[in-house]
């Protein structure tokens, strides 16, 4: 395939893809760790994935396969600009079938098929810094990073459980990397917390307002925090996807009409087609 | 000096296809991987540093280069980073370079943590070194030759340091293997 020849391969210049790729290196070779880098202005505004965008664009080769979702769709707007994005500054394949994707840049969901040694996974990330709620001063953050004093962080999951009697933290659930750095893993669901612990494929994460890239390497541990008493559960809406009959993925509730009316349905949708097609092919 | 030897035949996508090779060795510490070499090398390198300092380096990451007039009339060239002293490089190619001379990084900022380019002799996958963290599910072997005198006690030092450290990428012709600071190595 081919790209836009107005452009230099995968849209950034090289002098920038040198220094994320030293970034990403630093970045895995400290798992967990967020490694500052010059995020570029990008043809499209912080917020929408500008972090991934750069990243991905690093690290793309002629011969790779690109997968974007969107909370888990193929098919949202974001999902499918990116992807035109890199259809015409890179000329690469793009697929919907994660099985088939070498690259995965996703905003907010880990896909449901299990990702393998083959694949890239890259996140959008809006804010990189887990205690960012707890304390806004980057300096002092940092400092609590290296001397890995996150008991602020274990002292707001037991507030959760004094006022709600359970951990309420739904989404963006932080993580140990590898025991030692506290991690956000981006706005994803709790639900996909434990896909990735040991995960086969490498994890990226970028952050392009915030200015940072940090990395989980293949087969590296990553525990949610809990309580010996208060484990850590992912939570799932109690329904089979309506489409799908699927009881083990993660569900969208869609609102269907104004008088109540909703439905519960993958939020993956590349998955969800699958399981449909499979199931009409054995009718 | 000025120097006849070129860079990548493709700048942009040899250097991709190198960085990829590279991120998989340091993802998966242990495993061989091959780069793209350019066709035509300065003497003192080997095709597999030589591809790492294209990829890697330029004005922004100061160099350490104990390779010889030519190669360094090569990276000046090619890569345009400043020559300067072991300890204030952020990359370091010298076989003589200890690890504990190479700036390791502040525990707020470990990622200013240098990088080792080493030439060995040979890497192969399966013997050898016994390498365990991150990246490796149980166990990795990797068979380094030519490895400086008293590595791995080195290594040891320097991962006991972690966050702080140094990374290591080994280069043995077109082949490199990485090392990250969180690898445990033990002898095989």
């Amino acid at each position: 395939m081919t790209y836009d020849p107005g452009y230099n391969f995968a849209y950034l210049d090289e002098s920038t893809k040198r220094m994320i790729r030293r970034a990403i290196l630093k970045g895995v070779a400290i798992p967990g760790h967020q490694v500052p880098f010059g995020s570029r202005e990008m043809p499209l505004p912080y917020g929408w994935g500008t972090g991934g965008i750069q990243v991905t664009a690093s690290i793309l080769g002629p011969d790779d396969t690109l997968k974007v979702i969107d909370q888990g769709a193929d098919d949202t707007t974001n999902a499918v600009s990116i992807r035109a994005f890199f259809r015409r500054v890179a000329g690469v394949a793009t697929t919907e079938r994660t099985a088939e994707a070498t690259v995965i840049q996703t905003r907010h969901r880990i896909p449901e098929h299990p990702l393998t040694e083959q694949q890239i996974i890259v996140y959008q990330v809006p804010m990189p810094e887990p205690l960012f709620r707890l304390e806004p001063r980057i300096a002092e953050t940092k400092r609590m990073h290296a001397l890995a004093d996150y008991g602020l962080m274990h002292v707001r999951l037991y507030e959760d459980i004094a006022r709600h009697g359970h951990i309420a933290t739904s989404y963006n659930y932080p993580v140990m990397v590898n025991g030692r750095y506290l991690m956000a893993p981006s706005p994803i669901p709790a639900f996909d917390n434990p896909k990735m612990d040991q995960m086969p494929a490498l994890q990226l994460f970028g952050a392009g307002r915030e200015k940072r890239i940090y990395a989980v390497p293949p087969y590296t541990g990553v525990r949610s925090l809990d309580f010996d008493d208060h484990p850590f559960r992912p939570i799932r809406a109690p329904h089979a996807c309506a489409l799908c009959g699927s009881r083990e993925s993660y569900l969208d509730e869609v609102i269907t009409d104004d008088s109540g009316g909703k439905m519960f349905v993958c939020s993956d949708t590349s998955y969800c087609t699958e399981r449909q097609t499979a199931r009409e092919a054995a009718e | 000096m000025e120097t006849r030897y070129p860079g990548f035949a493709d700048p942009v996508l040899d250097a991709q296809a190198s960085f990829r090779a590279v991120l998989e060795a340091m993802s998966r510490p242990g495993r061989v991987q091959a780069v793209v070499a350019p066709p035509e090398l300065p003497p003192g390198l080997s095709p597999a540093a030589a591809a790492m300092l294209l990829t890697l380096v330029d004005a922004a990451t100061p160099l350490h280069l104990t390779a010889g007039a030519e190669a360094e009339a090569w990276v000046r060239f090619h890569c345009g980073c400043p020559l300067v002293e072991v300890q204030d490089a952020v990359f370091v190619l010298d076989p003589a370079a200890r690890l504990e001379a190479l700036d390791a990084g502040t525990e707020e900022e470990p990622e200013n943590g240098a990088t080792l380019i080493l030439e060995v002799a040979g890497l192969e996958e399966g013997r050898g070194w016994r390498l365990r963290g991150p990246g490796i599910r149980g166990e990795h072997r990797l068979q380094v030759r030519g490895a400086p005198e008293g590595f791995l006690a080195a290594w040891a030092r320097n991962r006991a340091r972690f966050p702080r450290g140094v990374d290591v990428i080994l280069c043995a012709g077109v082949q490199i293997a990485a090392l990250p600071r969180t690898v445990q190595i033990e002898e095989g």
